[in-house]
């Protein structure tokens, strides 16, 4: 009997935090299918846990594994895992989406990640900067980058500390061989949490609107091996071209022309070497950091492989 | 995981001139039209784009109606030549500008043209050229020495298709390569040996006048 017991007790621990389930009521479903209607127990134990779902009005698939694993983000590299996350709110973003309540980043020691929360999940909403202890979430993946999802049955529990977020930034170096179209001087769309960059004064969502000009460069590191995709914000692009936004307005307004700018970005940069370092959203590396190579580079290391082979 | 995958940007492969000159067989990897077509290196190596640094010696409009300009770019090891017209605007009016010698860098992707005794010529159509000062230079010196090595190093492994398809092409000794490649970066300690005939040591950069 004892083997029913311990289904018993995995049962009442997957529901504590839905229901009022006691191991010894549990354990008397299951014993009662088991002992008196000659049922299997793995079919007992599924049965049981239906009748508790249908009680708690949850999905199979809402329902936690019971005694999740609390991991670090950076460990996190698998899809579809129910988790328990300790991390502080680093940014919210506007959700793009009446589905979706929440979306942003969060982060931990180890590292940060996007998390969504849906609006029909009906959870109470995270704020930035806070700490929380997240319990049931689970993990997702897309190309290869991993977020969290809130769901119905995850725990939120403001805590009262901080978390040092890790900087999980990668560095790139190479040569920059491209600027992409869409660099330079750009409009952005003026509506409230868009941003997007209009083509041709069209923005994809809000149709014609009067864009925000910025300045932007997407460029391609290529270090022979790998070629990187690397975002360099307004500051970032100011920085490295000696351009900012009212002198790249000048020009272009001289030239009548915005692509005079990104012509002259092209000129300054194309060719030459690069370390940059940020955080990677989707292929693209966003600078945070910029570093024109210019130390002479050391032939030693080399030319003693050379020799060796 | 998808099948409708974005195609992903062809990497700018390091070669030295006196490898890539080498070279000439091409081939494509799909019956595509559009497919990307490839120079097969003799180290075992696919190239559809190179980067390379060098020292532009002359340059020459041999256009008949339209300007088309031929520049020869020095590298440690031999010449790279590029012919930009009409199709590559911005590259030929870089060319038009400058004044040899200056150090460029070159973005470009590789062509083959045969000639009327039936060799083959290789040469690169290129998509950006930029004027770099020295230590860029140098840079590129170095790291194209690594990439080479690392050709070499993996020449012999077993399932390097394109060192299989380089045996059967060119059956060239990769030794050439590999002492190529250690000339080249000892042509770096030799300070003051820069093609520019600097008197100066210093890495500062000759500035071309353009």
């Amino acid at each position: 009997m004892s083997d029913l017991r311990t289904h018993a007790e995995e049962i009442a621990e997957q529901f504590s935090d839905h229901l009022d389930v006691d191991a010894d009521d549990v354990e008397d479903r299951l014993q009662n299918l088991v002992d008196e209607y000659r049922v299997p127990v793995d079919e007992a134990r599924r049965s049981v846990v239906n009748s508790y779902l249908d009680e708690a009005g949850l999905e199979r698939d809402e329902l936690g594994r019971g005694g999740n694993d609390e991991v670090h983000l950076a460990d996190i590299d698998q899809d579809e895992q129910w988790v328990d996350v300790t991390v502080k709110v680093v940014e919210l973003w506007e959700p793009r989406s009446e589905s979706v309540s929440q979306v942003g980043l969060v982060g931990d020691e180890s590292g940060r990640m996007k998390f969504i929360a849906f609006t029909t999940s009906e959870l109470p909403e995270l704020e930035e900067g806070k700490v929380y202890r997240l319990g049931n979430v689970v993990t997702d993946e897309y190309q290869g980058n991993f977020s969290v999802k809130l769901n119905r049955t995850t725990s939120i529990e403001e805590l009262d500390e901080d978390i040092e977020v890790g900087d999980d930034s990668t560095s790139v170096e190479g040569a920059l061989v491209d600027i992409q179209s869409g660099s330079g001087l750009i409009k952005r769309c003026p509506e409230e949490g868009c941003t997007r960059v209009l083509q041709n004064g069209r923005c994809n969502e809000h149709g014609n609107v009067d864009g925000e000009f910025d300045l932007r460069i997407k460029g391609v590191l290529d270090d022979g091996d790998a070629v990187h995709e690397v975002i360099f914000g307004r500051e970032m692009t100011e920085e490295l071209t000696g351009i900012s936004l009212e002198e790249a307005q000048e020009m272009a307004m001289d030239a009548l022309d915005t692509t005079v700018v990104v012509d002259e970005m092209r000129t300054d940069l194309v060719g030459t070497y690069y370390r940059v370092s940020g955080p990677e959203l989707g292929r693209y590396v966003l600078a945070d950091d910029t570093e024109r190579l210019t130390e002479p580079a050391d032939p030693e290391a080399v030319l003693i492989k050379a020799r060796s082979i | 995981m998808s099948s409708q995958e974005v195609p992903t940007r062809e990497v700018a492969r390091r070669v030295f001139a006196e490898e890539f000159n080498d070279a000439s067989y091409t081939f494509k990897e799909s019956d595509d039209e559009r497919a990307p077509v490839y120079l097969l290196l003799p180290s075992g190596e696919k190239a559809n784009r190179i980067f390379f640094v060098g020292t532009l010696t002359e340059k020459e409009d041999v256009g008949e109606d339209n300007e088309y300009w031929r520049g020869r770019i020095v590298d440690p090891t031999g010449t790279f030549f590029v012919y930009a017209g009409q199709y590559q605007p911005e590259a030929a009016s870089t060319l038009r500008d400058l004044e040899a010698p200056a150090y460029v860098s070159v973005v470009g992707k590789p062509r083959t043209y045969e000639t009327d005794d039936g060799s083959v010529n290789v040469s690169v159509r290129p998509e950006s050229i930029s004027v770099v000062d020295a230590a860029t230079r140098d840079r590129w010196v170095v790291e194209t020495a690594q990439r080479t090595v690392e050709r070499l190093e993996r020449f012999d492994d077993e399932g390097n298709e394109y060192a299989r398809m380089a045996r059967e092409e060119y059956d060239l000794p990769t030794d050439r390569y590999k002492s190529m490649a250690v000339s080249a970066l000892e042509s770096l300690d030799e300070s003051g040996g820069d093609e520019l005939g600097g008197d100066d040591a210093d890495t500062a950069s000759p500035e071309p006048s353009t």
